[in-house]
C-alpha cells in the first residue's frame, strides 16, 4: 500500500497518525480512501466543490503532484505521498 | 572592490581562511555583504549568531517586541538579564559582543507594506524568520520585487522546512504556497507550542543557506524544499518548481505591487488586541469576576487537556477547539455560555463556530486564563 505522511499541524485529525496506509492506484483514491478512515481531515484538504485547497500540497516521492497529472498522478505499492503543510512558525510577530 | 581585512580579522576568521572554499577572498567577501534579517525571536536568534560570528558585515534586525521570558526556552540570543527591553537592542548587544567587527542595524518597528521596500532594499539577502503568514508573504514578495534571495525556514512543534526562494533562478514562496491557509487551520508556535531546539537546528540551517549564498558556494536550496522532523529524526527534500500561473514571479504575474498583507490572509500580523473576539463578543476578566459570584454561567474551556494540567478555571467543561464541531450536542444554546483558551486567540475561533451553529448567548474571555491569571487569581502561573 502506498504510505501517505501527515504534517504534524494534521495529526489532530488522524489520532496522532503520522503515517497512513492508503489504497488506491493514484492521488485521489488515496485522498478518498484517507479521508473515509479520517474524515475529520476532509474539510482540511477539499474546499465546498470537493476540489483540493491551493494550500494543500501533495509530493510523490520529489515531485509535487501540480507538476505532474494532479490528482490523477498514479501511484504504485510502498510509494510515500507527503503532505506538505504551510507553516508559519519561527520568531515572534515581526 | 572587497575591503581588506586586519590583522585581528585574519585571527577571527582564520579557522574559514583555512577552508578553500571560503579563503581570504570568501572573508573578504562576507564583510562586505548584508543580511536582512526579519525577526530577532527563535529562529532570528541562531541566524543572527552565526551570520555576526561568520563576519558578515552588516546585518539588519525587524523587530518591534520586547524580550518576554517566555521567550528564553529557544531565542537564545536574548537573556534573563534583558528581559523587558526591546528585542533588537538585546540582540544587538550580544551580537557585538560576539563580532564588534561588523555593523548591526536596528529596525525596531513591525515589517510592514509601508516600509519593507525601503528597509530591505540596501541588503544583498533577506531571512524569514516570522511567525505569522502575512509577514511571510510579505517578505517573498519584496524579495521578488527588489531580485533578493529570500531564505526561507518555518518551524512548528517538531517539524521545520527549509529553502531558498529566489525568483531569479528559481521558485518563490507563492509558486509553492499561492494562498495561505484559512486563518486558524495553522496554530502559531504561541498556540501549539514548539520544541526549544527545533529554531537552533533549523536556524543554523538557514544561517548555513546564508553564507553559501553570500560566498556563491556549494548548491544552495533553490527549487529544493528541506522537511525534518525532529521526533524522527528525518530530513526529506522534495524538488520545487517555478509555477507558471505564479501571481508575483510568474510571466503573468498581476501582484506588481506590495498589497494588504493582513487582508490577503484574513489574520493580523500585528495584532495586540490579540485574543479579543471584538467588544460585542468580548468578556472582561474583571467582568467576569463580577458575573460568577451572582449568575449561573457555563464557562467552556477550548485549551488541549494537557494545558489543564498548567492551570484551570473551577466548574469550566473541557471541549478542545478540534473537537468543539463534533461536539456541539454537549452545549446547550440557551445557556449564558463563556468560551476561554490560553490568551484568547482559540475561543475566539471556537466563539465563531458556536454562532455559526446559532448560539446567542456566548461571549469569549479576553485574554483567556493568562488575563484570568494576572488579574484576577494571581495564584494560578502564566504561561
Amino acid at each position: 500500500m502506498p504510505v501517505l505522511r501527515i504534517p504534524t499541524p494534521l495529526r489532530a485529525y488522524t489520532n496522532g497518525q503520522s503515517d497512513v496506509n492508503v489504497d488506491g492506484s493514484n492521488i485521489s483514491d488515496a485522498l478518498t480512501d484517507l479521508t473515509t478512515q479520517y474524515p475529520a481531515l476532509k474539510p482540511h484538504l477539499f474546499n465546498e466543490g470537493g476540489d483540493l485547497r491551493p494550500f494543500v500540497n501533495l509530493f510523490v516521492g520529489e515531485n509535487n503532484i501540480k507538476d505532474l497529472q494532479g490528482v490523477n498522478t498514479p501511484i504504485t505499492d510502498g510509494e510515500k505521498i507527503m503532505l506538505i503543510p504551510s507553516i508559519a512558525g519561527g520568531g515572534h510577530v515581526a | 572592490m572587497l575591503p581588506e581585512l586586519s590583522r585581528d580579522e585574519i585571527l577571527r576568521y582564520s579557522r574559514h581562511l583555512l577552508i578553500p572554499e571560503v579563503g581570504l577572498e570568501g572573508q573578504r567577501k562576507l564583510k562586505n555583504s548584508s543580511a536582512l534579517i526579519i525577526g530577532t525571536g527563535g529562529l532570528g536568534s541562531p541566524v543572527s549568531l552565526y551570520l555576526a560570528a561568520a563576519g558578515v558585515g552588516r546585518i539588519g534586525l525587524v523587530d518591534y517586541d520586547v524580550v518576554d521570558s517566555s521567550n528564553l526556552q529557544r531565542q537564545i540570543i536574548h537573556g534573563t538579564s534583558t528581559v523587558g527591553k526591546l528585542k533588537v537592542e538585546s540582540a544587538r548587544a550580544k551580537l557585538l559582543d560576539l563580532n564588534p567587527e561588523i555593523q548591526i542595524d536596528v529596525y525596531n518597528e513591525p515589517y510592514t507594506s509601508e516600509n519593507a521596500l525601503r528597509i530591505a532594499k540596501d541588503y544583498d539577502i533577506i531571512l524569514d524568520g516570522t511567525d505569522n503568514f502575512p509577514t511571510r508573504y510579505l517578505t517573498n514578495d519584496v524579495a521578488v520585487f527588489l531580485g533578493k534571495p529570500n531564505v526561507y525556514a518555518s518551524i512548528y512543534r517538531f517539524d521545520g522546512q527549509v529553502s531558498v526562494f529566489y525568483a531569479k533562478e528559481g521558485p518563490c514562496y507563492r509558486c509553492l504556497f499561492p494562498e495561505p491557509p484559512p486563518p486558524g487551520l495553522v496554530p502559531s508556535c504561541a498556540e501549539g507550542g514548539v520544541l526549544g531546539v527545533l529554531p537552533g537546528t533549523i536556524g543554523t540551517l538557514q544561517a548555513t543557506e546564508a553564507l553559501k549564498v553570500l560566498l556563491g558556494i556549494g548548491e544552495p536550496l533553490i527549487g529544493k524544499l528541506l522537511l525534518y522532523n525532529a521526533l524522527d529524526m528525518s530530513f526529506d527534500f522534495v524538488k520545487l518548481k517555478k509555477n507558471p500561473n505564479c501571481r508575483v514571479c510568474g510571466p503573468n504575474a498581476d501582484i506588481k505591487e506590495l498589497i494588504d498583507y493582513e487582508e490577503f490572509c484574513g489574520v493580523p500580523s500585528h495584532d495586540h488586541e490579540e485574543g479579543s473576539a471584538g467588544a460585542n463578543w468580548d468578556i472582561t476578566v474583571q467582568e467576569l469576576a463580577e458575573r460568577v459570584k451572582t449568575n449561573h454561567l457555563k464557562l467552556v474551556d477550548v485549551r488541549e487537556p494537557h494545558e489543564l494540567e498548567i492551570s484551570r478555571l473551577p466548574n469550566a467543561t473541557n471541549i478542545p477547539l478540534g473537537q468543539l464541531a463534533a461536539r456541539l450536542s454537549e452545549l446547550d444554546s440557551a445557556e449564558d455560555m463563556v468560551l476561554f483558551c490560553k490568551s484568547g486567540a482559540r475561543s475566539t475561533r471556537a466563539l465563531e463556530l458556536l454562532t455559526s451553529a446559532g448560539f446567542k448567548k456566548v461571549k469569549n474571555l479576553k485574554g483567556g486564563i493568562n488575563a484570568w491569571a494576572r488579574e484576577v487569581d494571581t495564584s494560578l502561573p502564566i504561561y
